[in-house]
């Protein structure tokens, strides 16, 4: 059980693992979420990243904006090139030839890179079994190569490959459950969070780097320029993902599913719970769905969510 | 050490075993494969080494070749030994982490037992797999049988991770004709071969705010690898591989000298092996196993008088160009064997790196195609021979009737 307090006075001396200086876009939550990763980690640790925008903004040669060891491979293979690096490190501890006794290994990827491309991959080393904290950043479409849709686009979401046109309103199909897929795996952790909700981000990603084997957390990574709204409200919209239950925080630990932080306030207090609307109209990239004709988009939208909603109270026997 | 006082210990092995034998005996730590005819046993065999304690390594049993390269190239850039195997789809899964794993310049050897291409499926013997690899910027090299398998992994695990190399090694060899036929294979003691690869060393690079740094995920000393490098820096990278490579050429010939005096074996100078080239009017290049077929057909030739040379290219990359040119020196005519088709290109790959090796060459013999064995088809004394006859008789008319020849083929 993790001993881990996040307290503010100390997370605040705590450096971050992401020096100042990296090109990532104003407001972007990604740089955010490592910083808060960087308080839960206990070091030392090693960072293996997928292709995408974390990638490309912080490592342009001849400069780098990781303190700590870090490489890329490529898109679809953040869970290989860390299920090598793990097995690495335990034979060269095991031979004596490691100068530490352990490394924790976590891997950032996109939903690019874990939802589509490196799914594969992911689910290789999660029945593998490695011991290593597979963070998912999702910024819900291909934002690197400019807002393309990506299995973790939400449904009537506008993207650059699912645009909002007159016949073909936005993305037809909804947001894959990628984190249940995670659980599928019968890992040791599995969780969901977000920026806004940091003292929940950081007990989660100390439970996952402690764990022994797999862990698996999916961050919601709102992208001003890909959701369409300004970059001071970056976490004002992580809010609202969740307040409206489209992005429910829980983690899955032992085989027990549980609701945590303000998504455990709102199965207590139904009340809480906002409609879908005011998630989607801070967002220029649902602004069609609010045209007459498309309204029953937003409807469906909220049918999905209170499904999904629903089935995660019987999960966590609160239903 | 003198040869003579090393025992070693002769085994009835497959190509495949043989090389499993090497990886054995030479102290990796991570093995990451997947399964793939006509591999599969190199990589049962290390399953067995493993799961019975005979050999300390970490087996990752991926779920793709994509992840197999990838976790090489994790298991690596972390400090460890890494090896892999695989075959035709297999490698051609690889193609973009192969490129990666040489451009990050991490020593992963990988054995390729060599099958043709799909479409359609077959699973047997040509070199299009590994010739479609042949500008990843891996060292390559072509066994002519199972001793040489053994022999020529140990050997690249040395040369991969020579600090004036540091690229990945391909050592290839024939599907079914050397991964699956039963020959003599002599093993070298588990130690000696353990001294003559050694521990792996890091390079140490200077960094301004690290001081001196060790080549690898350290830390204490955290280093970025593969960043984003744009048209201000990644020209001079890919220039640093080119250098690499050319430093190859002296590490390949220094480790087959080496290897030499600890087994008694050697292969040419590393590069090329030669047959009755000293006074052959004509001669044929061949890579792979068809080597000892053509050997066999010249020697039969030769006593009948007929002057016929074989030459076989063991190191495609780096590709001995001027060692080539020296060995077919007074050579008139040279028959080079392609066992891969270059689709709308004049002639096979080798064919062609010969052709360019002799351009600038004042004296230049009449150099000839022949594509052969496509699927694994068999390439008989008979075709050999057909060969020879055709590279006489150029000789004699100083004509060529076609410079590409598909031989052994349906028309």
């Amino acid at each position: 059980m993790s001993k881990f307090v996040p307290n503010l006075r100390e997370l605040a001396k705590k450096p971050s693992i992401l020096l100042p200086g990296h090109r990532l876009c104003a407001g972007c939550a990604a740089s955010i979420i490592v910083r808060q990763v960087s308080c839960a980690l206990r070091g030392p640790t090693i960072v293996v990243a997928a292709t995408g925008c974390l990638e490309v903004a912080t490592t342009i040669f001849p400069y780098t904006s990781w303190r700590v060891p870090w490489v890329h491979n490529a898109f679809e293979n953040a869970a290989a090139t860390a299920s090598g690096i793990e097995a690495a490190i335990k034979a060269l501890i095991r031979k004596g030839r490691y100068k530490h006794k352990h490394v924790d290994i976590i891997c950032f990827a996109g939903d690019g890179g874990t939802y589509d491309i490196g799914l594969q991959s992911l689910s290789g080393a999660l029945e593998r079994g490695h011991d290593f904290l597979y963070i998912l950043y999702d910024n819900e479409a291909y934002m690197n190569t400019g807002i393309q849709r990506s299995g973790g686009t939400p449904k009537g979401a506008a993207t650059t490959t699912s645009p909002a046109g007159t016949v073909i309103p936005g993305k037809r199909e909804n947001k894959k459950p990628i984190a249940d897929i995670a659980v599928a795996h019968r890992i040791p952790y599995v969780a969901t969070a977000t920026p806004a909700h940091w003292r929940d981000l950081m007990i989660k990603v100390r439970k996952g780097i402690e764990v022994d084997g797999p862990a698996f957390i999916h961050i919601l990574s709102p992208c001003p320029r890909g959701w369409r709204f300004p970059p001071d409200l970056t976490i004002e919209v992580a809010k609202l993902a969740v307040d409206t239950c489209y992005f429910p925080l829980w983690e899955y630990e032992n085989g027990k599913w549980r609701l945590t932080d303000r998504s455990l306030q709102i199965a207590k207090n139904p009340q809480l719970k906002k409609p879908i609307d005011e998630f989607l109209k801070v967002q220029g990239r649902f602004k069609h769905l609010f045209k007459p004709e498309n309204q029953h988009i937003i409807k469906e939208l909220q049918e999905y969510v209170d499904l999904v909603w629903k089935d995660l109270l019987k999960r966590c026997g609160l239903a | 050490m003198a040869v003579e006082a090393i025992k070693q210990k002769v085994m009835a092995l497959n190509g495949n075993e043989a090389v499993a034998w090497a990886v054995k005996q030479c102290d990796v730590d991570v093995v990451a494969a997947y399964p793939i005819t006509p591999q599969t046993i190199i990589v049962e065999r290390i399953s067995e080494f493993v799961a019975n304690g005979e050999m300390d390594c970490e087996f990752v049993a991926v779920e793709s070749e994509h992840s197999a390269m990838s976790a090489c190239v994790g298991a690596a850039v972390a400090g460890g030994r890494a090896f892999t195997a695989t075959a035709s789809q297999g490698l051609a899964l690889m193609f973009e982490i192969l490129y990666i794993a040489a451009s990050l310049r991490l020593p992963i050897v990988m054995a390729v037992a060599n099958r043709a291409l799909s479409a359609p499926i077959n699973i047997h013997c040509d070199h299009s797999d590994a010739m479609a690899c042949r500008d990843t910027g891996w060292i390559q090299i072509f066994v002519e049988d199972a001793q040489e398998a053994y022999d020529s992994v140990i050997q690249a695990f040395k040369i991969a991770e020579h600090p004036d190399v540091l690229l990945p090694v391909m050592v290839n060899l024939d599907g079914f004709f050397l991964s699956h036929t039963l020959q003599n294979v002599s093993i070298l003691p588990d130690e000696v071969v353990k001294r003559f690869v050694g521990k792996r060393k890091y390079v140490e690079v200077e960094v301004p705010y690290l001081g001196k740094a060790p080549l690898v995920l350290d830390p204490d000393k955290p280093l970025t690898f593969g960043p984003l490098d744009l048209y201000d820096y990644y020209f001079e990278h890919k220039m640093h591989q080119v250098v690499a490579m050319e430093n190859a050429r002296k590490v390949i010939k220094e480790v087959n000298e080496e290897y030499a005096k600890i087994s008694g074996r050697k292969y040419g100078d590393g590069f090329i092996v030669g047959y009755g080239l000293e006074d052959a009017d004509v001669a044929i290049v061949v890579i792979g196993s068809t080597a000892g077929t053509v050997r066999h057909t010249a020697r039969i030739l030769r006593e009948k008088g007929l002057k016929v040379g074989v030459l076989r290219v063991r190191t495609f990359r780096p590709f001995p160009y001027k060692e080539i040119v020296g060995a077919l020196k007074g050579v008139e005519v040279v028959g080079v064997m392609d066992r891969a088709c270059s689709f709308g290109a004049l002639g096979g790959p080798l064919f062609n790196e010969i052709r360019a090796a002799f351009y600038d060459e004042s004296e230049r013999p009449i150099i000839v195609n022949y594509i052969y064995g496509l699927g694994g088809r068999d390439a008989p004394v008979s075709m050999i021979k057909q060969i020879y006859d055709e590279l006489l008789e150029i000789k004699k008319t100083k004509k060529v009737e076609k410079k590409v020849k598909f031989i052994g083929v349906r028309e």
